[in-house]
């Protein structure tokens, strides 16, 4: 090796054969803390604040009262939920960008049998129709792209993504459709008086039950992905459609059965979004959520365990920002700076799980 | 329906188109690489707020501004921010092989992140109605060629724009031109279709995709800086239309099939198929959601009939998405 020594570069990249699992994860927590300091380094630069205090109110805001907390754990569920839902759909390598809609159309079925039934049918009945119709209406969303995919290899990314914006002008006629009172533009509080299509709380807590089922599909998620034969189908048809084929595994019906998971998981993610958080439907009941999830549900590479660390994550800081902007006249987007930030730093940290770089002259130089 | 309501029409979808075509182009650049770079609405809101922020502070402080700064600064921190977009997704991509998708969504979360952020800010200090306005750069913007009794019909039709209109369709032929006619347009192509055997020709790989990827987004900001200067005339709403509109521009790639001069006609169906509400009679303010959704539904038809038809020169780059590394066979 020693006598090319003058040719080879300053750095090389080669493949890591296999990392140890707490030196991955040394590496992410590095790159998370990196992060805060670049983020600390922000809100400091804007705020003059000390960034120790700046963590200190993030943290306020997250758990400082028992109330935000809860406002932490329920929008944690959300983000969650709908990554659960997407990890099937990655897992088979397919890009399903379509969430924010699967979760509207899902939020918007909620909505209208509960404008349209509440008090006819007793809540508990209702919340279970309102949670079949919304897996429907996800499902369904889903399978549309799935279907063309399927047989005509139709671009999924793409074809999901425009369905979104099919899904948010489609919320919005729904808005103005049902809207109240007339000309405000928006649905207000459904059934505000009698709370009928609302989740009960559970347990004493007003979003018990958002967590219990979302906790429900989480487990279940990672069961079926990891135990069932459907799961073992997705994970062959994502590494190697040809070796999906030759196994006798019929791709196109794994295809869009996953992608009708997915969408209906989404869907019911809209469904806990309005009879479980808002009880009214707006184009922001997704509210960007859908797109933050695929990045929870890349990273934590469809583990639905490791997706709950990254969920509450990614809120902790959204609800810590919120807090700080609103304590220091700022506006909100300052939580999708420092998310936008965080994931950064996540992604290009995966590079050093999966690559190692050789320094000129180092000691692998003339090892090998 | 009078011709007055058609003039208007017309020129609503030619403004509108604009700002989606220069973000279509950019993106056909950076997807002719190989990248399929997801974050072209938040490199929109990085050219549009970048533009505005550095008006706004020329004319803050200068009683007298002169038209032809406030031009080229608001121009260069335009594109000069949108690229650092591109640098910023290309490094991430490229050398650390991030996957593009999941980057190019952040890159959108980011941007306009910092655009709302910033903008909000902006709209705060420039005090009193709580509204920026650079009411000089826009002007400059906004200046059409002629005055408008000029030419009659035709004048109101083609000539009734700022220079930003005439610009992209300029950048959609030269880029159609370079694509096809040069030698460093066929290389690109060849990246972006099969990097490895362009590596094996001794063309940079990484040198071209990080070009072709900050450029790319450079143009692609540009609609952002047109969409604040020329289209809401200089102010600017936390409003999420950038971000809509960017995503029209992805889709626009697509329905271009990957072809500039495409882009060009393309972009005004849009315009004109988001628009065309206007000279429908009797419509409900619901019902025009209902037709905002036409130039998504047409990109989708578009994507089904592409596919179906499966003809090799309307096909997405072939190693589009993907991530290059020369060790990997």
């Amino acid at each position: 090796m020693t006598q090319v020594k003058s040719k080879e570069p300053l750095l090389r990249i080669a493949k890591r054969d296999a990392i140890p699992r707490p030196k991955a994860w040394a590496i992410r927590i590095i790159a998370v803390l990196l992060s805060l300091v670049v983020s600390g380094v922000f809100i400091f630069a804007v705020t003059k604040l000390n960034p120790i205090a700046v963590y200190q109110g993030i943290f306020d805001g997250a758990f400082g009262t028992p109330r935000r907390s809860w406002v932490t754990i329920r929008e944690a569920m959300m983000l969650l939920c709908i990554g659960v839902g997407l990890a099937p759909a990655f897992k088979m390598r397919f890009w399903n960008i379509g969430a924010e809609g699967q979760i509207l159309i899902g939020g918007i079925v909620t909505a209208g049998f509960m404008r349209a039934f509440g008090g006819d049918i007793p809540t508990p009945a209702l919340l279970v129709i309102m949670a079949v119709v919304s897996l429907l209406a996800g499902a369904a969303w889903g399978m549309v792209p799935a279907t063309f995919k399927a047989f005509w290899n139709t671009n999924e990314t793409l074809f999901t993504l425009m369905m979104n914006y099919v899904a948010i002008q489609l919320t919005s006629y729904f808005v103005a459709l049902w809207e109240n009172p007339v000309g405000s533009n928006t649905v207000g509080v459904i059934n505000q008086q009698t709370r009928d299509g609302w989740f009960p709380a559970i347990f004493g807590q007003e979003y018990g039950l958002n967590v219990l089922l979302v906790m429900l599909l989480t487990v279940g998620m990672f069961l079926y992905l990891r135990y069932s034969k459907q799961g073992y189908e997705i994970s062959v048809v994502g590494d190697s459609e040809n070796t999906a084929r030759y196994a006798g595994i019929n791709v196109k019906k794994v295809t869009i059965r996953t992608m009708a998971i997915s969408g209906a998981i989404c869907g019911l993610a809209g469904f806990i979004a309005v009879a479980g958080a808002s009880h009214t439907i707006s184009t922001s009941t997704a509210g960007g959520r859908g797109f933050t999830a695929i990045i929870v549900a890349w990273l934590a590479q469809f583990n639905t365990f490791v997706m709950i660390l990254i969920s509450f994550l990614l809120v902790f800081l959204q609800q810590g920002a919120i807090r700080i902007a609103s304590l220091y006249n700022l506006n909100d987007y300052a939580s999708n700076i420092i998310t936008g930030i965080i994931l950064f730093f996540i992604l290009g940290s995966e590079f050093f799980i999966n690559y190692r770089v050789i320094l000129r002259g180092g000691k692998e130089g003339g090892k090998k | 329906m009078t011709v007055d309501q058609i003039v208007q029409l017309i020129q609503s979808a030619v403004q509108f188109g604009t700002v989606i075509m220069f973000g279509a182009i950019g993106e056909i650049l950076t997807e002719k690489s190989g990248n399929l770079n997801l974050g072209v609405p938040g490199i929109m809101y990085l050219g549009g707020i970048a533009g505005l922020a550095a008006s706004f502070f020329y004319e803050f402080n200068n009683p007298a501004p002169s038209g032809l700064v406030c031009l080229v600064i608001s121009f260069l921190a335009a594109f000069a921010a949108s690229a650092l977009g591109g640098l910023l997704y290309s490094f991430l991509t490229i050398t650390l092989r991030a996957n593009q998708n999941v980057t190019g969504l952040t890159l959108t979360i980011f941007g306009g992140g910092v655009a709302n952020f910033f903008g909000g800010t902006l709209n705060s200090m420039a005090g009193g109605v709580g509204q920026i306005s650079v009411a000089t750069t826009s002007a400059v913007y906004r200046a059409s060629i002629h005055s408008v009794t000029d030419f009659g019909l035709v004048g109101r039709l083609l000539l009734n724009y700022g220079f930003m209109v005439y610009l992209a369709i300029v950048l959609a032929v030269v880029l159609q031109l370079f694509l096809n006619r040069t030698r460093m347009g066929l290389n690109l192509r060849a990246v972006g279709e099969n990097p490895a055997t362009a590596d094996a020709a001794g063309i940079n790989v990484a040198r071209n995709k990080y070009l072709a990827t900050c450029v790319g987004a450079g143009i692609s900001g540009l609609g952002g800086l047109y969409y604040t200067m020329d289209y809401i005339k200089g102010t600017w709403a936390n409003d999420g239309t950038i971000e809509s509109l960017g995503w029209l521009a992805v889709a626009l790639v697509i329905f271009a099939t990957w072809r500039s001069v495409n882009a060009i006609w393309g972009s005004y169906l849009f315009g004109l198929l988001f628009w065309v509400y206007l000279i429908i009679p009797g419509l409900g303010r619901r019902d025009t959601y209902l037709f905002n959704m036409l130039p998504y539904l047409v990109t989708i038809a578009v994507l089904i009939f592409v596919s179906l038809r499966n003809k090799k020169e309307n096909q997405p780059p072939a190693s589009l998405g993907l991530a290059y590394f020369r060790e990997e066979r």
